[in-house]
């Protein structure tokens, strides 16, 4: 039986491009490239803010360089969501990179259509849309502010489209993060679009590529010491048939490994209900699954179950939240614990004689309960040092950044023997931004979304 | 009976959503996943985080891989790009989770506790 050999070069924006090479040399037919968390949207954003050329992920060219010979070759094809809230600008990125390195005759698609925020509040008032909080219920009268950015979740179809149409590079925006994987395999096999059991089948193997080394090892809380050379996790690689049987491997001779336990730790990463995983495609039954262990570092995936796609598109809209500042002193013993809570009160008091609004305070004792919270039971034993972290909420950027100055008199002034550490409260505030995760009809999104061709001449 | 951390017994990983973490709970076999299922419930596991997580638990059964899926509400300070916290994106909730100590009988736990880290080749990269 035919298959499809679909690998997973990228897990967000920041992962390294050189674990791409032993994919190539493989020799895979896709290249997938997820760049976008829900975090990543908001960067980008900022970047956009700043400059309306950007809002792609701008490791883009350095991902391509390392593909564009295979490109060019016919070998492989890219498919990626780099293009974050602009992907125009992302595909001109991709079409320099292709010119520079003399690369010709291969056709870049961008796909469109997935940034609503033009036409949001006529989608809400004319179209019907309620764009209610996901979560909590909220009404949309009730979003915090302007929307920064407003992208709906498209699935895998224009990537197929752009597929069928002749494209060897496919830059897209808010595509979802495992329909990048399933497009390749409905365009190779045929797949309708209401067979939903291989749909889920290709949802649930984009689902454990997405995220790079992280089905193959990457955070993996088995044995992760004795995974081979760790310094140099590789990516995933799933040959898919027909049928929708996948077999998970990863480049021979590398680090990392395939099991049924690394990959189950994928399985739930950032799932909510297990058999019922919302794609714009299908809904994947992920419980359905069965999983084998196979020889050499290989787990064969069958029988995965799916129902229905629903008539919506998950949506992430987005509005400025305020701008925070972060400061760390490091303390020593004896009684690291109590000299960090006293300056983290000193601080509040300083604040608040300088006469500084502060919207929010979190205060966070490392080596002690920062990240365990209330779950880390009560103990007499004293830290041997405990580093304060604290951090703070702002109406504005300047005061935010005063905030972080009322700590720098502290180094001489303050209980003893603090080592002031880096944090964002010594330089410039953040910005904050709130998310808002809403659904929209496909309905009212589709008759908008557009492939645009380009040949790199 | 014996009590006994889910590190023990379990692995784990968390995720994040918004201002929704989930945390997974995998079991290496079928006798551990029954205890789980039977031990680790979602008002348990509410208990267990406290203040750090403000809204619902619910839990979701994976028996094909036996894992437990806990998805909580409000649990990572308003979301990614909101939180003020270290871990605004909740990554370290999986290691929070497996404190969480479970009555076991006293028989059960032979050959099942999960080993603990040999990090002796970190020692020889680190002295030289």
């Amino acid at each position: 039986m035919r298959s499809v050999v679909i690998a997973g070069g990228q897990g967000f924006y920041g992962d390294t491009p050189t674990a791409v090479d032993a994919l190539l040399a493989e020799g895979i037919d896709y290249l997938c490239l997820e760049a976008l968390a829900e975090l990543t949207l908001a960067i980008l954003q900022k970047d956009r803010q700043r400059d309306e050329s950007r809002g792609y992920t701008r490791d883009l060219p350095a991902y391509l360089a390392r593909a564009l010979p295979y490109v060019a070759d016919g070998r492989t094809k890219v498919i990626t969501n780099a293009g974050g809230i602009n992907p125009t600008a992302a595909a001109h990125a991709a079409i320099e990179t292709a010119r520079k390195m003399g690369v010709s005759g291969i056709t870049i698609a961008t796909v469109v259509g997935d940034d609503v925020l033009g036409r949001l509040s006529t989608l809400h008032t004319d179209q019907g849309q309620s764009l209610m909080h996901l979560d909590t219920g909220e009404p949309f009268d009730a979003f915090p502010g302007e929307p920064l950015f407003a992208s709906a979740y498209l699935g895998a179809r224009p990537i197929v489209d752009a597929l069928a149409q002749g494209a060897d590079i496919v830059i897209t925006g808010r595509v979802a993060d495992a329909s990048l994987f399933l497009a390749p395999l409905v365009h190779e096999h045929g797949w309708a679009w209401d067979d939903w059991d291989r749909l889920s089948a290709g949802i649930l193997v984009g689902h454990l590529l997405e995220c790079s080394g992280q089905s193959i090892g990457g955070n993996y809380s088995g044995d992760w010491w004795a995974l081979p050379h760790p310094w140099d996790l590789p990516y995933p690689i799933a040959t898919v048939t027909a049928d929708g049987t996948a077999v998970i491997s990863k480049p021979k001779g590398s680090g990392g490994r395939v099991s049924t336990d690394t990959l189950r730790h994928q399985l739930l990463y950032e799932v909510h209900d297990p058999a019922r995983y919302l794609s714009p495609d299908v809904v994947a039954d992920f419980t359905s699954a069965h999983f084998e262990d196979l020889p050499e570092d290989r787990v064969r995936i069958t029988d995965v179950r799916g129902t229905p796609a629903t008539d919506t598109y998950k949506m992430l809209l987005s509005a400025h939240a305020g701008w925070a500042g972060e400061a760390r002193v490091a303390f020593s013993w004896p009684d690291a614990y109590e000299k960090a809570k006293a300056t983290a009160a000193i601080l509040r008091k300083r604040v608040e004689i300088a006469g500084l609004e502060v919207d929010e305070w979190l205060v966070e004792y490392w080596g002690v309960d920062a990240l365990g919270g209330p779950t880390v039971p009560p103990t007499t034993h004293e830290p041997p040092e405990c580093i304060l972290r604290v951090s703070w909420r702002c109406a504005d950027q300047r005061t935010a950044g005063l905030v972080g100055r009322e700590l720098v008199p502290l180094t001489l002034s303050a209980p003893p023997a603090g080592m002031g550490g880096a944090g964002r409260g010594a330089g410039s505030a953040t910005e904050l931004l709130s998310i808002w995760p809403t659904l929209v009809d496909k309905s009212v999104v589709d008759p908008e979304v557009r492939v645009v061709l380009e040949e790199v001449k | 009976m014996a009590r006994i951390a889910l590190r023990e017994l379990c692995g784990y990983r968390a995720g994040d959503k918004g201002d929704i973490a989930n945390v997974a709970l995998f079991a290496d076999d079928d006798e551990t996943y029954a205890l789980i299922v039977r031990e680790v419930t979602a008002a348990r596991v509410k208990e267990h985080f406290g203040a750090m997580v403000r809204g619902r638990v619910d839990r979701y059964e994976a028996a094909n891989v036996r894992a437990l899926n806990f998805v909580m509400q409000g649990a990572l300070g308003g979301g990614g790009p909101r939180s003020l916290r270290a871990d605004s994106l909740g990554k370290t909730l999986g290691g929070a989770l497996v404190r969480l100590e479970i009555a076991v009988p006293d028989d059960a736990m032979a050959g099942r506790r999960r080993a603990r880290p040999d990090v002796s080749w970190a020692d020889e990269i680190l002295a030289t």
